[in-house]
């Protein structure tokens, strides 16, 4: 079973996720914020990370530039999760590490298939 | 519950009102210092932002389009492009009111207030924009998000595009594997791709994880494809690889883009596809409200060090039930520990250890489940000082809060019934407590007023104290009114104390005025009686010229009582401790008579009526066995006494309160019943009911 991690500080967006991956047989792990986000993806291995930007404690941009460094996710595919349409916060994802983006409000099923395309 | 959809969108409208709550304690925060610090401003742009994400996940198409205003002026103020000043202040603030009205507009489809919000929102965007050649930049970055207009029209019958795509040799490291693009297009049509390998190093320099191919996709489909689905596709790497796009087939000219600059490009010149649009506020928004900032947050926000507090939602049903449950097994285990009575069974020496053991936790189980319930009572007055500076605003006076003890945890019926009577004394502070500058500058004291929220803890009590340092109760009026009032006679003599009480005798008010804040016709008796709804006291003392102070008792929980267990005749009652004085034995002669009933006898130098329980529920014995006993009760509410004649008092102990109205129905003189150890019931005295009838007679 594949292990996806989200990590949202937003209760609801991160059930979301969970109850969208779930269904689809996804073993979802969640964490609130960067740094929870950051020592989850430590003590574990994840196929995906789905990140949001804006958190406390360790924002998104912060958090994929952490993961990245790590040996086990040289290559492991990072979304950023974000509302944030403007390009700059896309640019900085991207520096960051981060494989891609899916825009909120999402489509669980957009989300869904996404998420098949990047762990083919 | 069924719905997930219904399930995450009770999660979001929890979490909205914690946003909503944080944004305004944030700003209550910066109020009075005209400097902020970055920290704070972020905290309040993240709250805006996440209801606009979860508004827009939801569909709450109004509320996403005022937290989206919302946001790009605190980005503005984020990226110092705008200072907060007082009118930005005061504008966020009657934002908050728009958005606890979206909210509940969603949430119990009350009534969208259209004109505030429509003025308030034309406020943020007057602010946003004081001046219209600031607009410029903006606007640039508006069009730039409109999606390029594509050569749409191209092909009829059929398409053939040519894709040259070279990703950076780094590709990989984000995570992204050139051949799933590929792959994707297949989406779209057929597709052959062939690769050029010219570029690939020598073996011994290669780097394995490198990726140093071209490759060339021809994608051919009878339906039209246009260059924006073929974007689309390498949208996530658009900064990653080189493009062409060219179109074979198709009446259209081919259209060749030049290919996306990879490192220079700067943000708000590449054209974002549609898809990633966001949706946009309605066309009648100026600019500036579509405009996303290009600069960076002074700083990146620095890791706070503030971690958010673990907690989990529950759904109060399924605590409750907890409770109730765990109210069956105190039950069970008192029934249990009189089998382990060592002296009736000394046989079971072992068992009596294990029951007493059992007992002690028990009881920690209950604490503890009984704790769930328990909210900080911050839930409460967290939302005074917003409260207050508003009154205070409107009535110009000059009003600090000060808020004691906020982390003091009460049971959570408890705190949502309090908050009305709360409300109805801070605003009785502001409005009558407290004087206006002039007068408290006049009478000597600082100019700025202030009322304070207390809470503490006082054996098994929660005490809350509402005091303000204003002008204190005017003795005078209050006796004036009360005589007009008719509350009392014109001749009673009073001292101070008892008069000040008379503010919470029914069908009193004391202001000269009916002002929109306090007198609107609910007086102080309401809330003196919701207080006594939830097993609480509520009194006043005062004193001229230096302020005022309320002090509510109440139970820490309304679920456990703290009870005196009493016989009268066969039958067992409970009195609350909370309202038990003493109990005395009195000789049958210090009773006085009228006729063969008891009536009075004198306590502490005054006469105070006397009951008989065995008469008012009618308890199936000798009536003259009781006063033979002589033992009473004396009992005080609303600092009235009474005396109970009861037969006998057996112990004192912790029971777990039943709702009559909810098994049975509701009588008068009760509030509840409790099951014993041995399985019987018993009935639970409402001795405020109780005083007050015997008070008619």
């Amino acid at each position: 079973m594949k292990k996806i991690l989200t990590v949202d500080d937003s209760a609801s967006m991160r059930a979301m996720v969970a109850f969208t991956l779930k269904a689809q047989g996804f073993d979802v792990t969640e964490a609130v914020h960067g740094q929870e986000g950051l020592d989850k993806a430590t003590a574990s291995t994840f196929d995906l990370i789905i990140s949001d930007v804006n958190m406390p404690v360790m924002d998104g941009i912060e958090f994929i530039t952490n993961v990245r460094k790590l040996e086990a996710y040289r290559f492991t595919p990072i979304l950023m999760l974000t509302t944030e349409s403007g390009l700059d916060k896309k640019q900085e994802g991207k520096s960051a590490g981060a494989t891609g983006w899916i825009v909120k409000p999402f489509d669980p099923q957009k989300l869904v298939a996404v998420v098949n395309k990047v762990l083919k | 519950m069924s719905d997930p959809l219904e399930r995450f969108k009770a999660v979001f409208f929890d979490e909205s009102a914690e946003a909503i709550d944080a944004i305004e304690r944030n700003l209550l925060n910066v109020d009075d210092a005209s400097d902020m610090d970055s920290e704070t401003i972020n905290d309040i742009f993240r709250s805006a932002h996440s209801l606009k994400g979860g508004s827009a996940t939801f569909g709450m198409g109004s509320l996403t389009e005022f937290t989206h205003v919302m946001e790009t002026l605190l980005d503005k103020v984020r990226a110092n492009e705008l200072s907060l000043t007082q009118d930005i202040l005061d504008c966020l603030f009657s934002s908050l009111d728009v958005l606890r009205n979206l909210v509940s507009h969603y949430q119990f489809e009350d009534e969208i207030n259209e004109s505030s919000m429509i003025e308030v929102r034309s406020e943020l965007e007057r602010l946003l924009d004081p001046s219209a050649s600031s607009s410029a930049p903006a606007a640039a970055v508006a069009s730039a998000a409109v999606p390029a207009s594509a050569p749409a029209e191209s092909a009829t019958d059929g398409t053939h595009w040519r894709i040259e795509f070279a990703p950076d040799p780094q590709i990989m490291m984000t995570g992204n594997d050139p051949l799933r693009y590929i792959e994707e297009l297949t989406d779209l049509g057929e597709i052959e791709v062939s690769c050029k390998t010219s570029g690939v190093p020598q073996f011994g320099t290669l780097e394995p994880t490198n990726i140093h191919l071209i490759w060339t996709v021809e994608v051919k489909s009878k339906e039209p494809i246009d260059e924006e689905a073929l974007k689309d596709v390498f949208l996530w790497i658009e900064d990653e690889a080189e493009f062409t796009f060219t179109n074979l087939g198709g009446a259209a000219p081919a259209a060749v883009t030049p290919p996306a600059p990879v490192a220079e490009a700067p943000s708000g010149q590449t054209p974002v596809a549609t898809p990633e649009v966001q949706p946009q506020t309605q066309a009648t928004a100026s600019p500036p409200a579509t405009a996303q900032p290009e600069k960076k947050a002074p700083a990146q926000a620095q890791a706070s060090k503030k971690r958010a507090s673990q907690s989990i939602r529950v759904d109060l049903e399924k605590i409750d039930s907890l409770i109730n449950l765990l109210g069956e097994l105190v039950i069970t285990q008192s029934m249990l520990s009189i089998y382990g009575d060592e002296e009736k069974y000394p046989q079971f020496e072992r068992l009596s250890e294990g029951l007493s053991q059992l007992e002690r936790h028990t009881r920690d189980l209950q604490e503890g489940v009984m704790r769930i319930r328990m909210l900080p009572i911050d839930f409460c007055f967290s939302r005074f000082p917003r409260m207050v500076r508003d009154l205070a605003k409107q009535l110009d006076k000059s009003i600090a809060v000060e808020i004691i003890g906020e982390n003091t945890e009460v049971d959570k019926t408890v705190i949502e019934e309090l908050n009305d009577p709360l409300v109805h004394l801070v605003r009785n502070c502001v409005d009558h407590g407290l004087e206006t500058r002039d007068e408290r500058i006049a009478a000597g004291k600082s100019e700025t007023g202030t009322v304070t929220l207390k809470a503490f803890h006082q054996v098994g009590n929660i005490i809350i104290e509402i005091s303000d340092d204003g002008a204190g109760l005017n003795t005078e009026r209050i006796r004036k009114k009360a005589i007009e009032n008719g509350v009392i006679k014109a001749n009673s003599q009073l001292n101070d104390q008892s008069i000040h009480e008379l503010i919470f005798a029914p069908g009193f008010s004391t202001a000269d005025a009916v002002t929109d804040l306090s007198g609107r016709g609910v007086g102080m008796d309401v809330v003196k009686r919701n207080i006594r709804g939830l097993g609480g006291t509520i009194d006043v003392r005062s004193t001229e010229g230096e302020g005022t102070v309320f002090t509510i008792r109440l139970p820490l929980t309304l679920a456990i009582l703290d009870g005196q267990l009493l016989k009268v005749g066969t039958e067992t009652y409970i009195i609350p401790m909370l309202s038990i004085i003493e109990s005395i034995q009195l000789k049958s002669a210090d009773i006085n008579k009228v006729g063969r009933r008891d009536v009075s006898f004198k306590w502490r130098g005054n006469f105070i009526p006397i009951l008989n329980l065995a008469e008012v529920f009618d308890c199936p014995m000798e009536q003259d066995q009781l006063i033979e006993s002589g033992l009473v009760v004396v009992v005080e509410s609303d600092n009235k006494h009474c005396g109970i004649l009861v037969s006998e008092l057996t112990n004192h102990q912790q029971v777990v309160v039943k709702s009559l109205e909810a098994n049975y129905d509701k009588v008068e003189g009760l509030s509840g019943a409790t099951i014993l150890g041995d399985g019987s019931v018993a009935l639970i005295i409402d001795v405020g009911a109780l005083i007050t009838r015997v008070r008619m007679h």
